[in-house]
Protein backbone atom coordinates (compact mmCIF):
# COMPACT_ATOMS: atom_id res chain seq x y z
CA UNK A 1 0.00 0.00 0.00
CA UNK A 2 2.81 2.23 0.43
CA UNK A 3 4.21 1.53 -1.93
CA UNK A 4 1.27 2.88 -4.20
CA UNK A 5 0.76 5.75 -2.47
CA UNK A 6 4.91 6.42 -2.70
CA UNK A 7 4.34 6.32 -6.51
CA UNK A 8 0.80 7.90 -6.48
CA UNK A 9 2.66 10.85 -4.65
CA UNK A 10 5.89 10.76 -7.34
CA UNK A 11 3.16 11.23 -10.20
CA UNK A 12 1.47 14.05 -8.16
CA UNK A 13 4.88 16.13 -7.61
CA UNK A 14 5.70 15.70 -11.45
CA UNK A 15 2.62 16.54 -12.72
CA UNK A 16 2.90 20.24 -11.25
CA UNK A 17 6.20 20.80 -13.03
CA UNK A 18 4.82 19.08 -16.26
CA UNK A 19 1.67 21.60 -15.90
CA UNK A 20 4.25 24.48 -15.24
CA UNK A 21 5.99 23.14 -18.84
CA UNK A 22 2.71 22.91 -20.31
CA UNK A 23 1.69 25.52 -20.08
CA UNK A 24 5.43 26.94 -21.68
CA UNK A 25 6.06 24.52 -24.22
CA UNK A 26 2.74 23.21 -24.94
CA UNK A 27 0.73 26.62 -24.97
CA UNK A 28 3.38 29.28 -25.82
CA UNK A 29 5.72 26.73 -28.06
CA UNK A 30 8.94 27.43 -26.10
CA UNK A 31 10.51 24.20 -25.72
CA UNK A 32 12.97 23.81 -22.66
CA UNK A 33 15.52 21.61 -21.28
CA UNK A 34 16.29 22.98 -18.53
CA UNK A 35 13.71 22.85 -15.93
CA UNK A 36 15.40 20.52 -14.08
CA UNK A 37 16.97 23.94 -12.55
CA UNK A 38 14.29 25.42 -11.45
CA UNK A 39 12.93 22.03 -9.59
CA UNK A 40 16.54 21.71 -8.24
CA UNK A 41 16.05 25.87 -6.82
CA UNK A 42 13.17 24.74 -5.19
CA UNK A 43 14.10 21.49 -3.66
CA UNK A 44 17.28 23.27 -2.11
CA UNK A 45 15.38 26.78 -1.09
CA UNK A 46 12.93 24.67 0.53
CA UNK A 47 15.31 22.20 2.30
CA UNK A 48 17.46 25.25 3.82
CA UNK A 49 14.10 26.82 4.73
CA UNK A 50 12.75 23.46 6.74
CA UNK A 51 16.02 21.52 7.63
CA UNK A 52 18.38 24.70 8.65
CA UNK A 53 16.23 27.30 9.74
CA UNK A 54 12.90 25.25 10.93
CA UNK A 55 10.70 27.55 9.55
CA UNK A 56 7.25 26.36 8.04
CA UNK A 57 6.64 24.06 5.63
CA UNK A 58 4.29 26.42 3.88
CA UNK A 59 6.71 28.89 3.44
CA UNK A 60 9.40 26.76 1.92
CA UNK A 61 7.21 25.90 -0.69
CA UNK A 62 5.82 29.30 -1.40
CA UNK A 63 9.84 30.43 -1.23
CA UNK A 64 10.70 27.74 -4.16
CA UNK A 65 7.92 28.90 -6.33
CA UNK A 66 8.56 32.69 -5.93
CA UNK A 67 12.69 32.54 -5.94
CA UNK A 68 12.38 29.89 -8.97
CA UNK A 69 10.22 32.31 -10.67
CA UNK A 70 12.34 35.43 -9.76
CA UNK A 71 15.26 33.68 -11.53
CA UNK A 72 13.20 33.16 -14.37
CA UNK A 73 12.53 36.42 -15.02
CA UNK A 74 16.15 36.92 -15.41
CA UNK A 75 17.05 34.06 -17.28
CA UNK A 76 13.87 35.48 -19.88
CA UNK A 77 15.02 38.84 -20.16
CA UNK A 78 18.66 37.13 -21.60
CA UNK A 79 16.82 34.05 -23.38
CA UNK A 80 13.23 35.33 -24.49
CA UNK A 81 14.21 37.27 -27.35
CA UNK A 82 16.08 34.33 -28.97
CA UNK A 83 14.68 32.19 -31.71
CA UNK A 84 13.12 28.37 -31.36
CA UNK A 85 16.26 26.25 -30.74
CA UNK A 86 18.56 29.28 -29.35
CA UNK A 87 16.15 29.20 -27.18
CA UNK A 88 16.38 25.77 -26.23
CA UNK A 89 19.84 25.55 -25.87
CA UNK A 90 20.23 28.61 -23.64
CA UNK A 91 17.76 26.64 -20.89
CA UNK A 92 19.74 23.46 -21.27
CA UNK A 93 22.66 25.66 -20.52
CA UNK A 94 21.09 26.98 -17.71
CA UNK A 95 19.62 23.84 -16.12
CA UNK A 96 23.22 22.52 -16.34
CA UNK A 97 24.78 25.40 -14.66
CA UNK A 98 22.28 25.52 -11.56
CA UNK A 99 23.41 21.77 -11.11
CA UNK A 100 26.96 22.92 -10.81
CA UNK A 101 26.71 26.01 -8.96
CA UNK A 102 24.74 23.46 -6.27
CA UNK A 103 27.39 20.62 -6.49
CA UNK A 104 29.70 23.33 -5.16
CA UNK A 105 28.07 24.86 -2.45
CA UNK A 106 29.31 22.71 1.05
CA UNK A 107 26.12 24.37 2.78
CA UNK A 108 23.87 22.32 0.78
CA UNK A 109 25.72 19.12 0.66
CA UNK A 110 27.74 19.96 -2.61
CA UNK A 111 28.15 17.06 -5.17
CA UNK A 112 27.71 14.14 -2.21
CA UNK A 113 24.16 15.36 -1.67
CA UNK A 114 22.30 16.63 1.75
CA UNK A 115 20.47 14.12 3.44
CA UNK A 116 17.95 13.12 6.31
CA UNK A 117 15.66 16.33 5.63
CA UNK A 118 12.05 16.36 7.30
CA UNK A 119 9.74 13.92 5.99
CA UNK A 120 6.88 16.94 4.97
CA UNK A 121 5.11 16.17 1.88
CA UNK A 122 1.94 13.94 1.80
CA UNK A 123 -0.34 12.35 0.18
CA UNK A 124 -3.11 14.09 0.54
CA UNK A 125 -0.90 17.59 0.33
CA UNK A 126 0.22 16.42 -2.88
CA UNK A 127 -3.30 15.62 -4.20
CA UNK A 128 -5.43 18.89 -3.27
CA UNK A 129 -1.93 21.11 -4.80
CA UNK A 130 -2.63 19.16 -7.88
CA UNK A 131 -6.38 19.71 -7.97
CA UNK A 132 -5.79 23.75 -7.49
CA UNK A 133 -2.59 23.53 -10.03
CA UNK A 134 -5.08 21.99 -12.59
CA UNK A 135 -8.15 24.21 -12.09
CA UNK A 136 -5.40 27.71 -11.88
CA UNK A 137 -4.19 25.67 -15.24
CA UNK A 138 -7.03 25.51 -16.94
CA UNK A 139 -8.25 29.12 -15.81
CA UNK A 140 -5.22 30.69 -17.43
CA UNK A 141 -5.40 28.43 -20.39
CA UNK A 142 -9.17 29.85 -21.33
CA UNK A 143 -8.47 33.19 -20.47
CA UNK A 144 -7.35 35.94 -22.98
CA UNK A 145 -3.92 35.59 -21.63
CA UNK A 146 -3.90 31.25 -22.41
CA UNK A 147 -5.15 32.54 -25.98
CA UNK A 148 -2.68 34.72 -26.60
CA UNK A 149 -0.04 32.30 -25.63
CA UNK A 150 -1.51 29.94 -28.09
CA UNK A 151 -1.61 32.63 -30.72
CA UNK A 152 2.34 33.15 -30.27
CA UNK A 153 2.81 29.62 -30.44
CA UNK A 154 0.86 29.45 -34.15
CA UNK A 155 2.18 32.37 -35.66
CA UNK A 156 4.49 34.86 -33.92
CA UNK A 157 4.03 37.53 -36.81
CA UNK A 158 0.46 37.08 -36.53
CA UNK A 159 0.03 37.43 -33.14
CA UNK A 160 2.47 40.83 -33.22
CA UNK A 161 -0.31 41.98 -35.53
CA UNK A 162 -3.13 41.53 -33.50
CA UNK A 163 -1.71 43.46 -30.80
CA UNK A 164 0.05 40.65 -28.46
CA UNK A 165 3.04 41.37 -26.69
CA UNK A 166 4.41 38.76 -27.92
CA UNK A 167 7.46 38.99 -25.43
CA UNK A 168 5.45 39.49 -21.98
CA UNK A 169 3.50 36.85 -22.95
CA UNK A 170 6.48 34.19 -23.25
CA UNK A 171 7.76 35.67 -20.35
CA UNK A 172 4.32 35.51 -18.06
CA UNK A 173 4.43 31.43 -19.73
CA UNK A 174 8.06 31.16 -18.68
CA UNK A 175 7.35 32.28 -15.16
CA UNK A 176 4.77 30.09 -13.87
CA UNK A 177 6.32 27.34 -15.33
CA UNK A 178 9.35 27.90 -13.38
CA UNK A 179 7.20 28.71 -10.53
CA UNK A 180 5.80 25.27 -10.89
CA UNK A 181 8.50 23.39 -11.41
CA UNK A 182 9.74 25.07 -8.02
CA UNK A 183 6.58 24.14 -6.27
CA UNK A 184 7.46 20.56 -8.06
CA UNK A 185 10.99 20.56 -6.36
CA UNK A 186 10.14 21.88 -2.71
CA UNK A 187 7.61 18.83 -2.65
CA UNK A 188 10.01 16.03 -3.83
CA UNK A 189 13.07 17.49 -1.48
CA UNK A 190 10.60 17.28 1.73
CA UNK A 191 9.12 13.59 0.26
CA UNK A 192 12.41 11.96 -0.61
CA UNK A 193 14.72 13.68 2.53
CA UNK A 194 17.49 13.65 0.30
CA UNK A 195 18.83 15.73 -2.52
CA UNK A 196 21.12 16.05 -4.88
CA UNK A 197 22.27 17.75 -7.64
CA UNK A 198 22.46 15.20 -9.95
CA UNK A 199 18.68 14.06 -9.45
CA UNK A 200 18.05 17.42 -11.03
CA UNK A 201 20.32 16.80 -14.30
CA UNK A 202 19.18 17.39 -18.03
CA UNK A 203 17.70 13.74 -18.05
CA UNK A 204 15.24 14.75 -15.66
CA UNK A 205 14.33 18.16 -17.73
CA UNK A 206 14.38 16.08 -20.62
CA UNK A 207 11.87 13.78 -18.99
CA UNK A 208 9.42 16.64 -18.05
CA UNK A 209 9.64 18.05 -21.67
CA UNK A 210 8.93 14.24 -23.13
CA UNK A 211 5.89 13.93 -20.94
CA UNK A 212 4.49 17.21 -22.26
CA UNK A 213 5.10 15.72 -25.94
CA UNK A 214 3.96 12.78 -24.79
CA UNK A 215 1.04 13.69 -23.46
CA UNK A 216 -0.10 16.00 -26.60
CA UNK A 217 1.31 19.59 -27.22
CA UNK A 218 -1.47 22.23 -25.84
CA UNK A 219 -3.67 19.74 -23.84
CA UNK A 220 -3.91 20.16 -20.26
CA UNK A 221 -5.57 16.77 -20.14
CA UNK A 222 -2.96 14.98 -22.05
CA UNK A 223 -0.31 16.23 -19.45
CA UNK A 224 -2.03 14.55 -16.87
CA UNK A 225 -2.57 11.47 -18.56
CA UNK A 226 1.17 11.52 -19.69
CA UNK A 227 2.44 12.00 -16.52
CA UNK A 228 0.25 9.47 -14.84
CA UNK A 229 1.82 6.79 -17.09
CA UNK A 230 5.43 7.70 -17.52
CA UNK A 231 5.80 8.28 -13.98
CA UNK A 232 4.35 4.56 -12.86
CA UNK A 233 5.86 2.66 -16.60
CA UNK A 234 9.08 2.55 -14.88
CA UNK A 235 7.53 1.02 -11.69
CA UNK A 236 5.41 -1.73 -14.20
CA UNK A 237 8.18 -2.39 -15.56
CA UNK A 238 10.35 -2.87 -12.40
CA UNK A 239 9.68 -6.91 -13.06
CA UNK A 240 12.36 -6.30 -15.96
CA UNK A 241 15.04 -5.32 -13.43
CA UNK A 242 18.04 -3.47 -15.41
CA UNK A 243 15.96 -3.90 -18.65
CA UNK A 244 13.20 -1.51 -17.29
CA UNK A 245 14.58 1.61 -18.99
CA UNK A 246 15.13 -0.02 -22.58
CA UNK A 247 11.42 -0.89 -22.12
CA UNK A 248 10.20 2.58 -20.95
CA UNK A 249 12.35 4.01 -24.32
CA UNK A 250 10.59 1.56 -26.73
CA UNK A 251 7.25 2.45 -25.16
CA UNK A 252 7.73 6.16 -25.55
CA UNK A 253 9.28 5.38 -28.86
CA UNK A 254 6.02 3.87 -30.13
CA UNK A 255 3.69 5.70 -29.34
CA UNK A 256 5.47 8.79 -30.65
CA UNK A 257 5.89 7.04 -34.28
CA UNK A 258 1.72 6.02 -33.78
CA UNK A 259 0.97 9.05 -32.64
CA UNK A 260 3.25 12.06 -32.98
CA UNK A 261 0.58 14.21 -31.97
CA UNK A 262 0.91 12.67 -28.39
CA UNK A 263 -1.90 10.82 -26.77
CA UNK A 264 -4.65 13.45 -26.97
CA UNK A 265 -3.27 15.53 -29.41
CA UNK A 266 -4.23 19.15 -28.57
CA UNK A 267 -7.51 17.96 -27.29
CA UNK A 268 -9.06 18.05 -24.12
CA UNK A 269 -11.24 14.76 -21.86
CA UNK A 270 -14.13 17.40 -21.39
CA UNK A 271 -17.71 17.24 -22.98
CA UNK A 272 -16.73 20.13 -25.51
CA UNK A 273 -13.74 18.90 -26.45
CA UNK A 274 -14.95 15.44 -27.04
CA UNK A 275 -17.75 17.34 -29.35
CA UNK A 276 -14.90 18.77 -31.17
CA UNK A 277 -12.74 16.05 -31.92
CA UNK A 278 -16.19 14.04 -33.15
CA UNK A 279 -16.73 16.79 -35.49
CA UNK A 280 -13.61 17.49 -36.66
CA UNK A 281 -13.51 13.55 -37.86
CA UNK A 282 -16.84 14.32 -39.38
CA UNK A 283 -15.59 17.15 -41.15
CA UNK A 284 -11.72 15.61 -42.31
CA UNK A 285 -14.38 11.59 -43.53
CA UNK A 286 -16.34 14.60 -45.39
CA UNK A 287 -13.20 16.57 -46.87
CA UNK A 288 -12.28 12.45 -48.16
CA UNK A 289 -15.19 12.05 -49.64
CA UNK A 290 -15.26 15.21 -51.20
CA UNK A 291 -11.48 15.06 -52.72
CA UNK A 292 -12.79 11.58 -53.55
CA UNK A 293 -14.75 12.79 -56.05
CA UNK A 294 -12.88 15.76 -57.45
CA UNK A 295 -9.56 13.38 -57.38
CA UNK A 296 -11.55 11.40 -59.77
CA UNK A 297 -13.49 14.17 -61.78
CA UNK A 298 -9.85 15.85 -62.46
CA UNK A 299 -8.91 12.36 -63.89
CA UNK A 300 -11.68 12.32 -66.80
CA UNK A 301 -10.93 16.32 -67.08
CA UNK A 302 -7.37 15.41 -67.88
CA UNK A 303 -8.27 12.51 -70.63
CA UNK A 304 -9.26 15.32 -73.05
CA UNK B 1 -21.56 62.68 -51.51
CA UNK B 2 -20.21 65.31 -49.48
CA UNK B 3 -16.14 64.52 -48.94
CA UNK B 4 -14.17 66.91 -46.60
CA UNK B 5 -11.02 67.67 -49.01
CA UNK B 6 -9.39 70.46 -46.93
CA UNK B 7 -6.00 70.48 -47.41
CA UNK B 8 -6.06 71.27 -43.83
CA UNK B 9 -7.30 67.62 -42.94
CA UNK B 10 -5.25 65.36 -41.26
CA UNK B 11 -4.98 62.37 -43.12
CA UNK B 12 -5.07 58.62 -40.84
CA UNK B 13 -1.51 57.81 -42.46
CA UNK B 14 1.43 59.81 -44.05
CA UNK B 15 4.63 58.05 -45.29
CA UNK B 16 7.19 61.22 -45.45
CA UNK B 17 10.78 60.23 -47.18
CA UNK B 18 10.41 56.64 -46.08
CA UNK B 19 13.29 54.88 -46.87
CA UNK B 20 14.57 50.76 -46.11
CA UNK B 21 17.71 49.91 -46.70
CA UNK B 22 18.87 46.33 -46.49
CA UNK B 23 22.59 46.05 -46.82
CA UNK B 24 23.20 47.69 -49.99
CA UNK B 25 20.12 47.19 -51.58
CA UNK B 26 17.46 50.26 -51.46
CA UNK B 27 14.14 48.49 -51.42
CA UNK B 28 12.14 51.72 -50.54
CA UNK B 29 13.60 54.81 -51.47
CA UNK B 30 11.87 57.87 -49.96
CA UNK B 31 8.49 57.49 -50.75
CA UNK B 32 5.99 59.93 -49.19
CA UNK B 33 2.17 59.76 -49.72
CA UNK B 34 -0.88 60.08 -48.11
CA UNK B 35 -4.05 57.86 -46.95
CA UNK B 36 -7.51 60.51 -46.31
CA UNK B 37 -9.68 59.56 -43.55
CA UNK B 38 -11.96 57.24 -44.80
CA UNK B 39 -10.57 56.48 -47.54
CA UNK B 40 -9.38 53.70 -49.63
CA UNK B 41 -6.09 53.75 -51.18
CA UNK B 42 -4.04 51.39 -53.44
CA UNK B 43 -0.33 50.69 -53.59
CA UNK B 44 0.75 48.83 -56.71
CA UNK B 45 3.78 48.30 -58.62
CA UNK B 46 5.80 45.17 -60.25
CA UNK B 47 7.01 42.26 -58.33
CA UNK B 48 9.75 43.48 -56.33
CA UNK B 49 8.66 47.07 -56.06
CA UNK B 50 8.93 47.13 -52.14
CA UNK B 51 5.13 47.18 -51.40
CA UNK B 52 5.15 44.57 -48.87
CA UNK B 53 8.07 46.39 -47.27
CA UNK B 54 6.07 49.29 -46.86
CA UNK B 55 3.55 47.53 -44.92
CA UNK B 56 5.94 46.07 -42.46
CA UNK B 57 7.67 49.31 -42.38
CA UNK B 58 4.37 51.32 -41.24
CA UNK B 59 3.71 47.60 -38.94
CA UNK B 60 7.04 48.16 -37.41
CA UNK B 61 7.80 44.59 -38.30
CA UNK B 62 11.34 46.22 -39.78
CA UNK B 63 13.30 48.92 -38.47
CA UNK B 64 13.23 52.04 -40.93
CA UNK B 65 16.05 53.28 -42.18
CA UNK B 66 15.22 56.85 -42.51
CA UNK B 67 11.98 59.09 -42.72
CA UNK B 68 8.60 58.81 -40.80
CA UNK B 69 5.65 57.20 -40.78
CA UNK B 70 2.66 59.18 -39.14
CA UNK B 71 -0.62 58.11 -37.82
CA UNK B 72 -3.31 60.60 -36.99
CA UNK B 73 -0.42 63.22 -37.63
CA UNK B 74 2.31 61.96 -35.04
CA UNK B 75 5.03 59.55 -35.47
CA UNK B 76 5.00 55.58 -35.13
CA UNK B 77 8.14 55.00 -36.35
CA UNK B 78 10.31 52.61 -34.05
CA UNK B 79 7.07 51.49 -32.10
CA UNK B 80 6.81 47.82 -30.99
CA UNK B 81 4.88 45.95 -33.87
CA UNK B 82 2.04 45.24 -30.54
CA UNK B 83 1.89 49.03 -30.07
CA UNK B 84 1.04 50.05 -33.66
CA UNK B 85 -1.81 47.14 -33.56
CA UNK B 86 -2.68 48.49 -30.40
CA UNK B 87 -2.95 52.32 -31.75
CA UNK B 88 -5.58 50.86 -34.40
CA UNK B 89 -3.22 49.80 -37.78
CA UNK B 90 -3.77 46.18 -38.51
CA UNK B 91 -3.00 44.27 -41.43
CA UNK B 92 -3.61 40.88 -43.10
CA UNK B 93 -0.68 39.02 -45.12
CA UNK B 94 0.44 38.20 -48.27
CA UNK B 95 0.76 34.45 -47.74
CA UNK B 96 -2.46 33.68 -44.98
CA UNK B 97 -1.14 33.33 -41.02
CA UNK B 98 -3.61 32.32 -39.42
CA UNK B 99 -3.63 30.35 -36.36
CA UNK B 100 -3.94 27.29 -38.35
CA UNK B 101 -4.92 25.12 -35.65
CA UNK B 102 -7.68 26.68 -33.93
CA UNK B 103 -11.29 26.77 -34.68
CA UNK B 104 -12.62 30.40 -36.98
CA UNK B 105 -14.08 31.17 -33.40
CA UNK B 106 -10.96 30.90 -31.58
CA UNK B 107 -9.07 32.92 -34.28
CA UNK B 108 -11.78 35.95 -33.65
CA UNK B 109 -11.73 35.61 -30.09
CA UNK B 110 -8.20 35.45 -29.68
CA UNK B 111 -7.55 38.90 -31.46
CA UNK B 112 -11.02 40.65 -29.34
CA UNK B 113 -8.19 40.33 -26.48
CA UNK B 114 -7.73 44.10 -26.59
CA UNK B 115 -11.33 44.72 -25.42
CA UNK B 116 -10.74 42.97 -21.90
CA UNK B 117 -9.07 44.68 -19.13
CA UNK B 118 -9.15 41.71 -16.57
CA UNK B 119 -5.75 40.68 -14.81
CA UNK B 120 -3.96 37.13 -14.78
CA UNK B 121 -4.96 36.64 -10.90
CA UNK B 122 -8.47 37.70 -12.23
CA UNK B 123 -8.49 35.18 -14.74
CA UNK B 124 -6.45 32.29 -12.74
CA UNK B 125 -9.60 32.62 -9.95
CA UNK B 126 -12.48 33.52 -12.42
CA UNK B 127 -13.45 36.31 -10.48
CA UNK B 128 -16.61 38.25 -11.87
CA UNK B 129 -15.13 40.58 -13.96
CA UNK B 130 -13.37 37.44 -15.87
CA UNK B 131 -16.49 36.23 -16.91
CA UNK B 132 -18.33 39.14 -17.32
CA UNK B 133 -15.33 40.32 -19.83
CA UNK B 134 -14.85 36.91 -21.41
CA UNK B 135 -18.74 36.65 -22.27
CA UNK B 136 -18.72 39.94 -23.28
CA UNK B 137 -15.50 39.24 -25.86
CA UNK B 138 -17.23 36.07 -26.99
CA UNK B 139 -20.64 38.48 -28.01
CA UNK B 140 -18.16 40.33 -29.75
CA UNK B 141 -16.52 37.39 -31.65
CA UNK B 142 -19.73 35.94 -32.62
CA UNK B 143 -21.20 38.92 -33.70
CA UNK B 144 -17.97 39.44 -36.07
CA UNK B 145 -18.34 35.90 -37.42
CA UNK B 146 -22.16 37.10 -37.84
CA UNK B 147 -21.49 40.47 -39.81
CA UNK B 148 -18.79 38.59 -42.11
CA UNK B 149 -20.94 35.80 -42.79
CA UNK B 150 -18.52 32.87 -41.39
CA UNK B 151 -21.22 31.88 -38.26
CA UNK B 152 -21.31 28.48 -39.78
CA UNK B 153 -18.48 28.23 -39.71
CA UNK B 154 -17.02 28.92 -36.02
CA UNK B 155 -16.52 25.37 -35.14
CA UNK B 156 -13.68 24.38 -38.30
CA UNK B 157 -10.46 24.71 -37.69
CA UNK B 158 -8.82 27.34 -39.61
CA UNK B 159 -6.81 25.22 -41.57
CA UNK B 160 -9.48 23.51 -43.64
CA UNK B 161 -11.46 26.35 -44.18
CA UNK B 162 -11.63 26.94 -48.19
CA UNK B 163 -8.95 29.31 -49.47
CA UNK B 164 -11.12 32.17 -50.00
CA UNK B 165 -12.79 31.79 -46.41
CA UNK B 166 -9.39 31.84 -45.09
CA UNK B 167 -8.75 35.21 -46.82
CA UNK B 168 -11.65 36.20 -45.33
CA UNK B 169 -11.52 34.98 -41.72
CA UNK B 170 -7.93 37.10 -41.41
CA UNK B 171 -9.75 39.98 -42.55
CA UNK B 172 -12.27 39.18 -39.69
CA UNK B 173 -9.37 38.94 -37.22
CA UNK B 174 -7.99 42.03 -38.22
CA UNK B 175 -11.43 43.68 -37.38
CA UNK B 176 -11.52 42.75 -34.02
CA UNK B 177 -8.93 44.72 -33.11
CA UNK B 178 -11.04 47.90 -33.82
CA UNK B 179 -8.42 49.29 -36.30
CA UNK B 180 -8.68 52.30 -37.61
CA UNK B 181 -6.24 51.87 -40.66
CA UNK B 182 -6.81 48.49 -42.12
CA UNK B 183 -3.87 47.24 -44.61
CA UNK B 184 -4.85 44.38 -46.95
CA UNK B 185 -1.34 42.46 -48.52
CA UNK B 186 -2.92 41.12 -51.86
CA UNK B 187 -5.97 40.20 -50.91
CA UNK B 188 -7.08 38.91 -53.80
CA UNK B 189 -4.08 36.87 -54.75
CA UNK B 190 -5.38 33.24 -56.13
CA UNK B 191 -8.90 34.44 -56.86
CA UNK B 192 -11.22 33.72 -59.26
CA UNK B 193 -12.85 36.31 -60.62
CA UNK B 194 -16.44 35.43 -58.62
CA UNK B 195 -13.94 35.79 -55.50
CA UNK B 196 -12.58 38.53 -56.48
CA UNK B 197 -15.75 40.80 -57.00
CA UNK B 198 -17.24 39.45 -53.70
CA UNK B 199 -14.03 40.56 -52.31
CA UNK B 200 -14.22 44.06 -53.42
CA UNK B 201 -17.77 44.45 -52.28
CA UNK B 202 -16.69 42.79 -48.71
CA UNK B 203 -14.23 45.41 -48.67
CA UNK B 204 -16.59 48.88 -49.43
CA UNK B 205 -19.02 47.41 -46.74
CA UNK B 206 -16.95 47.25 -43.66
CA UNK B 207 -15.02 49.99 -44.62
CA UNK B 208 -18.73 52.05 -44.22
CA UNK B 209 -19.94 49.71 -41.23
CA UNK B 210 -16.53 49.77 -39.09
CA UNK B 211 -16.04 53.35 -40.60
CA UNK B 212 -12.16 52.29 -41.98
CA UNK B 213 -9.62 53.45 -43.67
CA UNK B 214 -8.00 51.20 -45.70
CA UNK B 215 -4.52 50.54 -48.00
CA UNK B 216 -4.15 48.06 -49.85
CA UNK B 217 -1.82 46.18 -51.98
CA UNK B 218 -2.71 44.31 -55.30
CA UNK B 219 -1.82 42.81 -58.61
CA UNK B 220 -6.03 42.21 -59.88
CA UNK B 221 -5.80 45.76 -61.34
CA UNK B 222 -10.01 45.38 -61.70
CA UNK B 223 -9.89 45.05 -58.21
CA UNK B 224 -7.64 48.31 -57.53
CA UNK B 225 -9.85 50.48 -60.29
CA UNK B 226 -12.64 49.16 -58.79
CA UNK B 227 -12.35 50.29 -55.48
CA UNK B 228 -9.04 52.71 -54.43
CA UNK B 229 -9.86 56.30 -55.00
CA UNK B 230 -6.13 57.51 -54.98
CA UNK B 231 -3.52 54.96 -56.01
CA UNK B 232 0.66 54.81 -55.48
CA UNK B 233 2.76 53.11 -58.00
CA UNK B 234 5.94 52.09 -56.76
CA UNK B 235 8.96 50.74 -59.29
CA UNK B 236 12.27 49.27 -57.95
CA UNK B 237 10.97 51.02 -54.38
CA UNK B 238 10.69 54.58 -55.55
CA UNK B 239 7.59 56.15 -56.44
CA UNK B 240 6.24 56.09 -60.20
CA UNK B 241 2.87 57.74 -60.12
CA UNK B 242 0.65 59.02 -57.74
CA UNK B 243 -3.00 59.87 -57.89
CA UNK B 244 -6.79 59.11 -59.25
CA UNK B 245 -7.44 55.67 -60.75
CA UNK B 246 -7.61 56.35 -64.14
CA UNK B 247 -4.90 59.02 -64.19
CA UNK B 248 -2.35 56.55 -62.63
CA UNK B 249 -3.63 53.68 -65.34
CA UNK B 250 -2.88 56.43 -68.28
CA UNK B 251 0.48 57.42 -67.08
CA UNK B 252 2.95 56.47 -69.70
CA UNK B 253 5.34 55.42 -66.92
CA UNK B 254 2.88 53.27 -65.12
CA UNK B 255 2.14 51.41 -68.39
CA UNK B 256 5.94 51.25 -68.93
CA UNK B 257 6.44 49.28 -65.89
CA UNK B 258 3.99 47.06 -66.17
CA UNK B 259 3.90 46.08 -70.02
CA UNK B 260 7.84 47.40 -70.88
CA UNK B 261 8.62 50.10 -73.45
CA UNK B 262 7.34 49.65 -77.16
CA UNK B 263 10.38 50.75 -79.25
CA UNK B 264 13.74 50.77 -79.11
CA UNK B 265 15.22 47.34 -77.59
Amino acid sequence: MEYIQGIVILIGINLIAVLGLSILTGFTGLFSFGHGGFMAIGAYISAVITARLHLRFALAIVAGAVLAGVISVFIGRLTLNLKGDYFCIATMGFGEAVRIIFNNIPYVGGARGWESLPKLTNIWMVLVIDVVFVVITWNLINSRFGRNMVAVREEELAAQMAGINVYRHKMIALVLSAAFAGIAGALMAQYIQFIRPTMFNMAKSTDLTIIVIFGGLGSISGSIVGTIILVALPEVFRTFSQWRLVFYGLAVILIMVGRPQGLMGGLELTPSGIRRALAARKAKLEFAAATAGTASAGESGAVK
Amino acid sequence: MKVNTVSTEVPVLELRGLTKCFGGLTAVNEVSFKVREGGISGLIGPNGAGKTTIFNLITGVYKVSAGAVLYHGSPITGLEPYKIADLGVTRTFQNIRLFKNLSTRDNVLTACHMSANYGITEALLRLPRFRREEKALAQKADGLLEVLSLSDRADVTANNLPYGLQRRLEITRALALDPKLLLLDEPAAGMNPDETEQLMRLIGEIRKRFSLSVLVIEHHMDLIMGVCEHIHVLNFGCTLADGAPDAVANDPKVVEAYLGVEDGR
